[in-house]
């Protein structure tokens, strides 16, 4: 709709004036808008960018003075058996974290928008999501812990045995992944759940006087219709998901063993401990490609930019 | 005093306490002045610290310190920030394990030149902490402060239910093979859910109840009070020659055997298992709980050891080892300048102010840590005393000459991020004490 508009206008004020001057009027207010927003982004974003594509190049040691390497760093990493431990460690905690949290969160959104209006229980859904994520992380740590935790006590109770959630190599990565969903879920849901509201009203109508079932309804009409908006929350999401670290960071330090050492983690410890800059930069580059090759993935298969309501 | 992995609240949600300390004095004789920041990591010791930096301010300097203090899991990473950044502390507490790294890159002031000027006498400190503070370019960069080594901490109501007494542990011996009486108090002290102790033949070591002894960590490369005094006590040391060695020792049969021991406690169930004792809440939590009936444990946590409410704790010396004798890691901190102060002269003036024995005998008084300084440690001593506290178990390795300096070298990060992984999959049973051969090999590369 809103395309359609402003042509309109440009046609109109182009009796009166020269369109050429207006849309150079235009452009000069829209430099002093952009202007803002632009400075941030190149200071904060494009050169720092940049130099983290410089550095990745050079052997630096945050203290002293970068030295060029060439493609050194890069050669490092493909011989690095840690980075890709930690490219996979990272892919795992990804498929669960997303696999799961889409599954739920669609399953809230349906259920508030097909069972409640009420305006608190969207609230509460959202709640998680406002409690900052190294506190999730950190009351979490304490109910699994594996002597103390009251998740264990219960568990030891009805007698399923206690389980090492964050200490033991097979259990630390899901829980992680499961943590971050219960932040997270709440907060998907909501944005599903903008999406159908879009839906109009009449389709299901429709649907119901065809004799659908709500389970029928939700695959054959919800669903499909749904199909940008779930782009946009798996895209969000995915991309979210792979940055990992504050979690990691609070509760398991990367171990055990390897178990969680997640690409970020990773990176911040070549960087800020072990004062290898040049390398985690190296890292950050090849992950910097490898998250713009998801995005372009899943823009392209699950054609993001059209609907099927128009 | 490195304290792996311990993930509190305080640590993780970084809130500076910033204590301004603030005092009279003023429009003293001294040459120097100006206004210095000064960071160190731990809360216990800020009072003390507090107090020094108030009758420093009353000494008549122009001086004015301020004080800000940062949880052990942040600081590090906000003193390389802020060098990095150019906001340093002027003058910071320092750790044997991360100042060669900064030194090497210019980022601390050589201040051989001003103990020279002014007449510093480093023989006042406990033998070994003033040489371990000079790098490999034979430049001083820092004074020490205090020191600490590692003993036993023991539950006494767990002890006497078991039948033992204080005297039973102050005489304790090990051995790699058996175990020694050590292991024979560690198996008394674990009980089991039936209330089978684990010295009796029903004892089941799959449902333990209180373990005899905790597990903090797999130790890294480091194991100062994880494994370390059992290891030198077995003749090991970290490293060929201390500080500045190039070559390690995590292969020598001596280490490997200590450690299949060491490891063996948690298959006979007299020991948390690592994927129990690694995540989760604190070994001295789980101590504080009544899940283990002693601990390994440095110096530095006596207070908060004693401090725990419903569990009295005792203390008795590591256990002397096949060589005869006991052992335990030495580990020193200093206070260092920032090479980019602004103020030189006035960072010295409180370096110098920390390392006199007018501020460690303030320290003393505190008793949280043992000062540096000889004649400051006998205050600290008695002032432990006054508190009910018998640290002989911690000097008695100072008096017996017992005492093995903490590993001091370069690329201290790598062999961190070599071995972290190594000790953690050895403990948790993923791989043999075999690794150790490679992971040496990996560590040795690094000096090459």
């Amino acid at each position: 709709m809103a395309t359609q508009v402003v042509p309109k206008r440009a046609a109109k004020a182009s009796g009166a004036v020269s369109g050429r001057r207006r849309r150079f009027g235009d452009l000069r207010v829209a430099l002093v808008f952009l202007f803002p927003a632009a400075l941030g982004f190149t200071v904060f974003y494009l050169w720092p960018t940049l130099r983290g594509f410089y550095l990745s190049l050079t052997e630096f040691s945050l203290l002293g003075d970068a030295e060029f390497v060439g493609l050194a760093n890069f050669e490092r990493l493909i011989g690095d058996p840690l980075f890709w431990n930690s490219l996979r460690v990272t892919v795992l905690y990804v498929v669960i974290n997303i696999g799961v949290q889409t599954v739920v969160a669609l399953a809230l959104a349906v259920l508030m928008h097909r069972l409640t209006t009420s305006v608190t229980i969207r609230g509460l859904v959202l709640l998680p999501y406002l409690v900052a994520n190294v506190v999730v992380a950190l009351v979490w740590f304490w109910m699994l812990d594996y002597q103390l935790g009251v998740v264990n006590q219960i568990l030891d109770w009805i007698g399923l045995g206690r389980i090492s959630f964050f200490g033991s190599e097979t259990w630390a990565i899901p829980t992680i992944a499961l943590v971050n969903v219960w932040r997270h879920m709440g907060y998907t849901a909501l944005l599903i759940f903008a999406g159908l509201q879009m839906i109009p009203k009449y389709v299901y109508e429709a649907s119901a006087i065809d004799g659908a079932s709500e389970w029928r309804m939700f695959w054959s009409v919800t669903l499909p219709l749904l199909r940008p908006i779930m782009a946009l929350v798996l895209i969000l999401s995915v991309i979210g998901s792979f940055q990992i670290f504050d979690t990691v960071a609070v509760t398991t330090s990367g171990g055990p063993v390897d178990a969680t050492r997640v690409i970020y983690f990773y990176i911040f410890e070549l960087a800020f401990e072990r004062f290898d800059f040049g390398y985690a930069a190296a890292i950050s580059v090849v992950l910097f490609l490898i998250l713009g090759g998801v995005a372009i993935a899943q823009l392209r298969m699950l054609r993001a930019g059209e609907s099927d309501l128009s | 005093m490195r304290r792996t992995r311990v993930r509190i609240a305080a640590g993780a949600v970084a809130v500076p306490l910033v204590v301004a300390a603030c005092g009279g004095g003023g429009g003293g004789d001294a040459s120097a002045d100006g206004e210095i920041t000064y960071w160190l990591w731990d809360a216990n010791q800020l009072p003390a610290y507090e107090a020094c930096a108030d009758a420093f301010h009353e000494s008549g300097t122009d001086v004015r310190v301020t004080i800000e203090q940062y949880g052990w899991e942040d600081y590090w990473d906000q003193v390389t920030t802020s060098l990095v950044g150019g906001t340093a502390p002027d003058v910071f507490t320092n750790h044997l394990s991360r100042y060669p790294q900064f030194a090497a890159e210019d980022q601390l002031l050589a201040i051989g030149e001003y103990v020279e000027r002014d007449g510093i006498d480093t023989s006042i400190y406990h033998d070994g902490l003033a040489e371990l503070w000079v790098g490999q370019d034979g430049q001083r960069y820092g004074l020490p402060k205090d020191w600490d080594t590692v003993a036993v901490f023991y539950n006494e109501e767990m002890l006497a239910d078991a039948g033992l007494t204080p005297e039973d542990m102050a005489e304790l011996d090990w051995n790699p093979d058996d175990g020694g009486s050590y292991e024979e108090v560690i198996a008394k002290l674990t009980v089991d859910e039936n209330g089978n102790r684990g010295d009796e033949p029903d004892f089941d070591p799959d449902n333990v109840d209180v373990y005899g002894i905790g597990l903090n960590s797999a130790g890294e490369g480091f194991g100062q009070t994880e494994w370390s005094m059992y290891a030198f006590s077995n003749g090991w040391t970290h490293t060929d020659q201390n500080p500045w060695g190039s070559e390690f020792n995590y292969d020598d049969p001596a280490f490997v055997e200590t450690i299949d021991w060491w490891r063996g406690l948690i298959e006979k169930g007299y020991m948390p298992s690592f994927e129990m004792a690694d995540a989760g809440v604190s070994m001295m939590e789980q101590y504080g709980a009544g899940n283990y009936a002693m601990v390994t444990e440095g110096s530095w946590n006596v207070s908060a050891y004693v401090d725990l409410e419903g569990v009295d704790t005792g203390l008795a010396p590591t256990p002397v080892g096949p060589e005869g004798e006991r052992a335990s890691m030495f580990n020193g901190l200093a206070d260092s300048i920032w090479a980019g102060t602004d103020e030189p002269e006035a960072a010295w003036e409180w370096v110098k102010f920390l390392a006199s024995p007018e501020c460690q005998d303030i320290v003393a008084e505190h008793a949280v840590v043992f000062p540096a300084i000889e004649e400051s440690t006998e205050r600290a001593v008695d002032a432990f005393a006054e508190k009910d506290i018998d640290i002989a178990p911690f000097t008695v390795h100072v008096d017996e000459e017992t005492t093995y300096l903490a590993p001091v070298t370069d690329e201290w990060a790598e062999v961190s991020a070599i071995m972290g992984p190594t000790m953690d999959s050895i403990v948790s049973f993923s791989s043999d004490t075999d690794a150790l051969t490679e992971a040496n090999e990996q560590v040795n590369a690094l000096f090459e």
